[in-house]
């Protein structure tokens, strides 16, 4: 039977129209049209603006008529529309009173926040016409992608390795080989890779729509290319996914290209996880360009100081104004959105903990979107995993409000692990904490409330951080400025790449050393982009600007380091091949299962005799594999000592039960193929008393 | 764009011709699933099809999904390398057996 909505009630210009439904916000497909719905609560009027695809001026108009508007929303259905060649936008009419927090501007054409694409940045680095009235256009999309039997894996939360990726860089660099370098295929066209070396999540720097064109500029010295938001970090919509990023994104399949990678990689039984930026927008400060939300609604989506200037906790010019009821809605629009259709596994917030300040800037106690996202029934099964801190001042690793669900990036983790491994002193009692999951951070939120990690987007790689004393920031146009200077690294002699063997050797081993720790440390670890295989940065701690080798992942180096490959992905599967290394609550450091040892203990050069001392740069634990799960699951004795000391030194071993022996799982100061041993094949300890741990060397030993 | 149809022996061959968009996909696909009777064997011939839109790769899988669901089968032949690419880089490809030229495609059904 016709539904009575069909038929048209009103005429525009020759356009069919009818009032609209308020929810769902956006653009949303209606039998015989388009529903059009936008929110604003400080405007007067609104105009719906079509256009053809890229065509240079508006095709129509439409006011929305007075009857149209139900409370602060505006809604129109337009009928006989072509959805494929059709983009959008709003103008708002309102006060124009940047004091009182509003800046309405009719002329400006404002895309819509809910746009499910956007067009205009089509083709990545393709020049824009910058005298096009409507920069970033709304675009409809059909989101009705084929899943066939996929859905979020839902691996549980220990289990994970996940691995951090920009998009264009993996695959960008010529020795990828890839048919479509740096885009949503080309990292289809890697998943094996992905497999061989053992990764079960990737997660994706920023794929919202962004303008990479943003803050371009050219290195005054140079005269060099700078992309200022290379990265992504500077969103203009939240709900479309980076066209640039799509080979197909020139005839406006992104959603698809993307759908299809998510649908590939959870086939291959890898997880996805997206960066996510909702603590600021690309409309910068009062100084910033109109492209939506300050044009609709300045007041409700951004903080605002008591003279309406732009707050700036996020160090990027504004701040969303997230726990205003109105943009926690959008939150979560937006995130069930991708969790829905697009069957995102998990989220890391970037700058999270912007989102439990109050609207005046004031950190909170119970912020509303942190609790209303912990408890939302779409996203209930996804990862939820904070930056936890923010470029106002909060740090809040260890305390940011978890409800039983927030994960955190354990900034201490990659602090203690960096000074550890360079030999540093006083960091053992430390060193015992986060190879625990940090229990002094998350004593009631059990193991994987701690994403560890020692190497991220943000700083050094891993090559770069035993290669370098400094940072080497020259090529950003900041004088070495930007980036931070506490990166507790170390060169090992010489800053920068050498011929020398002896130090070339020594960075080897610091970068499995490093990788060892990484993945048998209880919790989750997050390896970066790369380091598998030495991807070096040449020393740069901050390369968001840069569209070249500075950040593309060179493939060749995979030959290169053939050594280094090797070793990481076997100690992956190492971790994958034990339990124990994956517990969900924290260790007791007790006997829970009358097994005779206690599910951790520590030892030293001495067995059971662990040196806490200030001077100290040695720590050797035991995991005994009786408890490995709380008890639930069978699994080896695991020893791992760790010698950062340059000298080398004998460590005594604790005795194991009545038939069993140590066995070599690895060992980073032996040369390969003796340095580490896939599961399964590790050779028997011809002294089961002691083993030798050559200087700056980690062993693992499995009792079995 | 047109639609030309033919039977070879229990294949429905549908040739189509032109470009597949917005405004096309829905006669194309009125006249694909006419001659989609259950149990259908159908080939469909694209070697002269040069552009096809978002609305073109739905199209073909409204037909996939029709007619495998009467318990039929569809076979395409004949696509451009840019438009093997594209069915392939947004995943609608995975749903069809593809062949070059329509004898090959008709061999598949036997």
């Amino acid at each position: 039977m016709q539904r009575v909505d069909v038929f048209p009630t009103h005429e525009h210009q020759g356009h069919k129209l009818r009032p609209g439904k308020p929810f769902p916000f956006g653009a949303t497909l209606a039998p015989g049209g388009v529903n059009f719905s936008v929110y604003s609560s400080h405007a007067t009027s609104c105009t719906l603006v079509l256009f053809d695809k890229d065509a240079p001026e508006p095709k129509v108009e439409i006011p929305f008529p007075d009857e149209f508007r139900i409370g602060n929303v505006y809604s129109m259905i337009v009928f006989d529309l072509d959805i494929e060649s059709l983009e959008y936008g709003y103008r708002f009419d309102g006060p124009w009173d940047p004091q009182a927090g509003h800046r309405f501007d009719k002329s400006k054409i404002l895309m819509d926040p809910y746009a499910k694409a956007i067009g205009g940045r089509d083709v990545w680095g393709q020049p824009p016409d910058w005298d096009n009235i409507y920069q970033h256009r709304a675009r409809l999309v059909y989101d009705d992608f084929d899943w066939d039997d996929d859905r979020p894996l839902e691996i549980p939360l220990e289990d994970l390795v996940i691995y951090e990726m920009h998009v264009r860089s993996f695959t960008k660099h010529e020795s990828s080989g890839v048919r479509f370098p740096g885009v949503f295929a080309g990292i289809r066209e890697k998943i094996p890779y992905l497999k061989e070396l053992g990764v079960n999540c990737i997660e994706l720097l920023p794929i919202y729509e962004f303008d990479e064109f943003e803050h371009s500029r050219e290195d005054p010295k140079t005269g060099r290319q700078l992309v200022g938001n290379y990265w992504g970090y500077s969103t203009l919509g939240f709900f479309a996914p980076k066209a640039g990023y799509a080979a197909t994104g020139k005839l406006g399949m992104q959603v698809d290209e993307f759908k299809a990678l998510v649908k590939e990689l959870h086939r291959n039984n890898i997880e996805v996880f997206l960066d996510v930026v909702f603590n600021h927008t690309a409309e910068g400060n009062e100084h910033g360009p109109y492209i939506s939300l300050k044009g609709i609604d300045n007041k409700t989506y951004y903080m605002l100081t008591p003279e309406g200037y732009y707050f700036n906790f996020s160090g990027t010019g504004n701040t969303l104004n997230c726990n205003n009821p109105v943009v926690r809605n959008m939150v979560l629009d937006c995130l069930r959105y991708w969790a829905s259709e697009y069957h995102i596994d998990g989220f890391r917030f970037d700058l999270a903990s912007i989102l439990g300040r109050d609207p005046w800037g004031a950190p909170l106690s119970n912020p509303p979107l942190l609790e209303s996202l912990a408890f939302d029934p779409v996203l209930a099964k996804c990862k939820l995993i904070a930056e936890a801190w923010d470029a106002g001042g909060l740090y809040q690793v260890g305390s940011f409000p978890a409800y039983g669900r927030w994960a955190e990036w354990n900034g201490k983790y990659r602090d203690s692990i960096r000074k550890f491994l360079k030999g540093e002193m006083g960091v053992i009692g430390e060193m015992a904490q986060r190879l625990q999951a940090s229990p002094d951070l998350y004593a009631t939120r059990g193991a994987t409330a701690s994403i560890n990690f020692i190497t991220a987007h943000d700083g050094f790689t891993l090559n770069d951080l035993v290669s370098y004393n400094e940072k080497h920031n020259e090529a950003n146009g900041e004088d070495n400025r930007d980036g931070t200077n506490d990166n507790d690294s170390w060169n090992c002699g010489w800053e920068g790449p050498t011929d020398d063997p002896g130090i070339n050797a020594l960075r080897m081993r610091q970068m499995k050393n490093a990788m060892t720790m990484l993945l048998v440390s209880q919790g989750v670890p997050m390896i970066l982009m790369g380091d598998e295989m030495g991807r070096t940065q040449y020393g740069n701690n901050n390369t968001y600007c840069h569209d070249n080798e500075l950040n593309w992942q060179d493939w060749t180096l995979l030959e290169k380091n053939a050594e280094l490959f090797r070793y990481v992905k076997t100690m992956l599967a190492f971790r994958h091949a034990h339990h124990a290394l994956r517990n969900r609550w924290h260790l007791t450091g007790t006997d829970t299962v009358g097994s005779g040892y206690a599910d951790i203990t520590w030892h030293g050069t001495q067995a059971w005799n662990a040196d806490w001392s200030g001077t100290s740069r040695i720590l050797a634990f035991m995991l005994c594999g009786k408890h490995a799960h709380g008890g639930q699951r069978e699994d080896d004795y695991i020893y791992v000592a760790m010698n950062m000391h340059w000298e080398s030194h004998w460590f005594e071993l604790p005795g194991l039960p009545k038939g069993t022996q140590w066995h070599a799982a690895a060992n980073t100061g032996a040369p390969p193929p003796e340095d580490i041993w896939q599961p399964g094949t590790e050779p028997l300890l011809e002294n089961q008393a002691g083993i030798l741990v050559g200087d700056r060397s980690v062993v693992v030993l499995v009792g079995k | 764009m047109e639609v030309s149809q033919r039977t070879e022996g229990e294949v429905e061959v549908i040739a189509i011709s032109g470009e597949i968009d917005g405004s096309t996909a829905p006669a194309a696909q009125s006249q694909i699933l006419s001659v989609a009777k259950s149990d259908a064997k159908i080939l469909i011939d694209m070697s002269q099809v040069h552009y096809m839109s978002s609305a073109g790769l739905r199209m073909l899988l409204v037909v996939y999904r029709t007619v495998s669901g009467q318990g039929g089968k569809v076979v395409l032949t004949g696509l451009s390398q840019d438009l093997e690419d594209t069915m392939s880089l947004t995943g609608f490809l995975d749903f069809f057996d593809h062949f070059e030229s329509v004898d090959a495609g008709l061999a598949a059904f036997n």
